[in-house]
């Protein structure tokens, strides 16, 4: 669990968490914040009910109902993952991966008719767990919602530069 | 290093253990990729990915790149993938469509049946040299065959025919294209590589393996478990009820049917119940799928059809397939320590589209790289591998079921009950016989 003394980058800016204006870079330090600290209980809270977490096989890929992806989880399926994590036989959880999510080069596209807020980014991730350090590299697309007075995750797109390669297991979030 | 001799070799493999070195020692691996992989039929791929004249796709026998290519005759060629001059691969992408394999390194270009068709400057090597230039041809793998669409090869010039190779596990192939209403079957929907740093046979002995799922997959059971009930549209949906599915009680294994059949191979029963993951007449969309198999072939075949319940079938030492759900994954040996998996889904022609997004959705769960699932049996294979690297404890014990396999039909042996380790003895037991020339 997360070391309560450190405080999250987003926490410090009070009038960004309660106001309904979103500074976009805060927002995604925020999310990767809260998983470099296990806190995965509020990081499924960023999500609305409705939201979709993506990690596609392919490149370009457009379609996730014919084509394989790495993750296509709906909530539910997120809260599984996360349930998983605390079973004692949860073999390629324990320990969990240590993990830096390096968020980058982020933009905050024009709010669109519905409402819905896109940023583009990138991640840079570094990955460790029993004596093997692993990095990825990502484009990353995020499309948020307001919900009462937060913006919260509807769609979350993570294309790897290296989906389509020869991978090991991945049991940790982008 | 000394070669290692027959009798050393067949010394590794007892009746129900096996010598911890067959999973660690690179000696023994590099004799595998010559004793084993280069005598077995391989399983390279599905007519599918080759469907019209010059498609072709890249892959590896014994660790060795060859082209799979559909000449303008028709015919499926096998080739090595190294140019006739100074061994350049002639194709790097790993699909597409050409009318030839252009060399990079100095133009050498080949023709899709492998003959060496243009040279440039091919006065430089000698005067003769264009009279000669059939001895430059790409050399083909020694033999290539097909049973219903699968494309196998073998390094072998001599060997058994792939009808006797195959066995009665040709009912498992005949399973998984008698389901199409139309007879046909794609690969469709891309291909996972999962990797793992662990010997390329734990895998094989792992898929058929019943008493695992309640131990390895305890994690994902759980996560899925709960009172929740599950709808029956969500994208969720057939994620939840397969990981639920591992759970089944012992008894439910131990009545399953586990057979094995020719040099190592194997299938098990299904252990499925639930009506939205296996033929079940409830589900609209199986109704609508069954009633175009109907049509086709008539109520009693399609009867018959449907009525086959198999989960894993193994084609030693390369392929394990599941023919009732349409995955298959072909196994690439890299080192004695690293292994990838290529696993691939199959669309029926002329199935409801519905039922292809089932299949992706089963592959995501049982085959993908992140799965809940296949991540805690990758992390099994490595822990395994690293246990088998000890110096105390030398022998594998393979003891579960042994003294109560019995014949069976169609030339076939049954383990005693379906948690059997008979596979795994099966294995062996055609592993000591391609290692030491023996009987099976």
């Amino acid at each position: 669990m997360s070391d309560p003394s450190i405080v999250s980058p987003m926490s410090v800016i009070a009038p960004v968490a309660e106001a309904p204006i979103l500074n976009a870079e805060l927002f995604l330090f925020h999310e990767a914040w809260l998983l470099d600290h296990f806190d995965f209980e509020a990081w499924l809270d960023l999500y609305t009910d409705d939201a979709v977490y993506w990690v596609p096989l392919e490149v370009g890929q457009s379609d996730p109902l014919t084509t394989h992806s790495l993750v296509y989880d709906d909530k539910r399926l997120m809260q599984i993952r996360v349930r998983q994590q605390t079973h004692p036989r949860a073999h390629a959880r324990l320990p969990l991966s240590r993990t830096v999510h390096q968020v980058g080069n982020v933009q905050a596209q024009d709010i669109d008719e519905a409402g819905e807020q896109t940023i583009r980014s990138t991640l840079i991730l570094f990955e460790y767990r029993r004596e093997r350090q692993r990095s990825f590299a990502a484009n990353v697309v995020h499309r948020l919602r307001l919900q009462g007075n937060a913006w919260k995750i509807l769609h979350k797109r993570v294309d790897l530069i290296n989906s389509e390669s020869e991978l090991d297991g991945i049991a940790f979030f982008f | 290093m000394g070669a290692i001799s027959s009798q050393q070799i067949g010394a590794l493999i007892q009746e129900d253990r096996v010598h911890r070195s067959v999973y660690s020692d690179p000696a023994i691996f590099e004799m595998e990729m010559s004793q084993l992989f280069g005598k077995a039929w391989l399983i390279l791929g599905h007519e599918s990915q080759i469907a019209q004249s010059g498609d072709y796709f890249c892959t590896e026998m014994a660790r060795q790149p060859v082209i799979v290519v559909r000449h303008e005759d028709g015919s499926v060629k096998v080739l090595f993938n190294r140019c006739s001059h100074r061994g350049a691969m002639v194709c790097h992408d790993q699909s597409g469509n050409t009318k030839q394999f252009v060399c990079p390194y100095h133009g050498w270009t080949f023709e899709t049946n492998g003959n060496l068709r243009f040279v440039p400057l091919a006065h430089n090597y000698g005067e003769s040299f264009v009279e000669r230039m059939p001895q430059f041809n790409l050399t083909p793998v020694a033999r290539v065959d097909s049973y219903r669409g699968f494309i196998f090869a073998s390094l072998a010039a001599e060997g058994p025919a792939l009808s006797d190779f195959l066995g009665h596990m040709t009912s498992s192939f005949d399973d998984m294209v008698d389901r199409s209403p139309t007879g046909e079957i794609e690969i469709a929907g891309g291909v996972f590589k999962h990797a793992y740093n662990g010997n390329w046979k734990l895998v094989l002995e792992n898929h058929n393996d019943t008493v695992h799922p309640a131990f390895v997959h305890a994690s994902s059971v759980f996560a899925a478990g709960g009172p929740e009930t599950v709808a029956s549209t969500s994208v969720s949906d057939i994620s939840i009820r397969q990981m639920r599915q591992n759970g089944a009680p012992a008894d439910v294994w131990e009545k399953l049917g586990l057979w094995t059949a020719g040099p190592g191979h194997s299938y098990m029963g299904d252990y499925h119940d639930d009506k939205r993951l296996v033929a079940g007449l409830t589900n609209p969309i199986f109704k609508e799928y069954a009633e175009a198999l109907t049509a086709r072939i008539g109520e009693d075949r399609a009867n018959d059809v449907l009525s086959v319940h198999r989960f894993n079938s193994i084609v030693y030492p390369n392929c394990s397939f599941m023919s009732q759900f349409r995955q298959l994954r072909i196994v690439h040996p890299i080192a004695v320590d690293r292994t990838v998996v290529y696993t691939y889904s199959f669309r029926m022609k002329g199935a409801p589209p519905a039922l292809f997004q089932d299949t992706i959705a089963f592959g995501n769960v049982v085959n993908g790289t992140a799965s809940w699932v296949l991540t805690d049996d990758l992390e099994v294979y490595e822990r395994t591998q690293k246990g088998l690297t000890g110096q105390l404890s030398d022998w594998v014990y393979l003891g579960r079921g042994f003294g109560d396999d019995r014949p069976d039909d169609h030339a076939m042996v049954r383990g005693g009950t379906g948690t059997s380790e008979i596979h795994i003895r099966s294995q062996f037991a055609a592993w000591k016989h391609y290692m030491t020339g023996s009987a099976a």
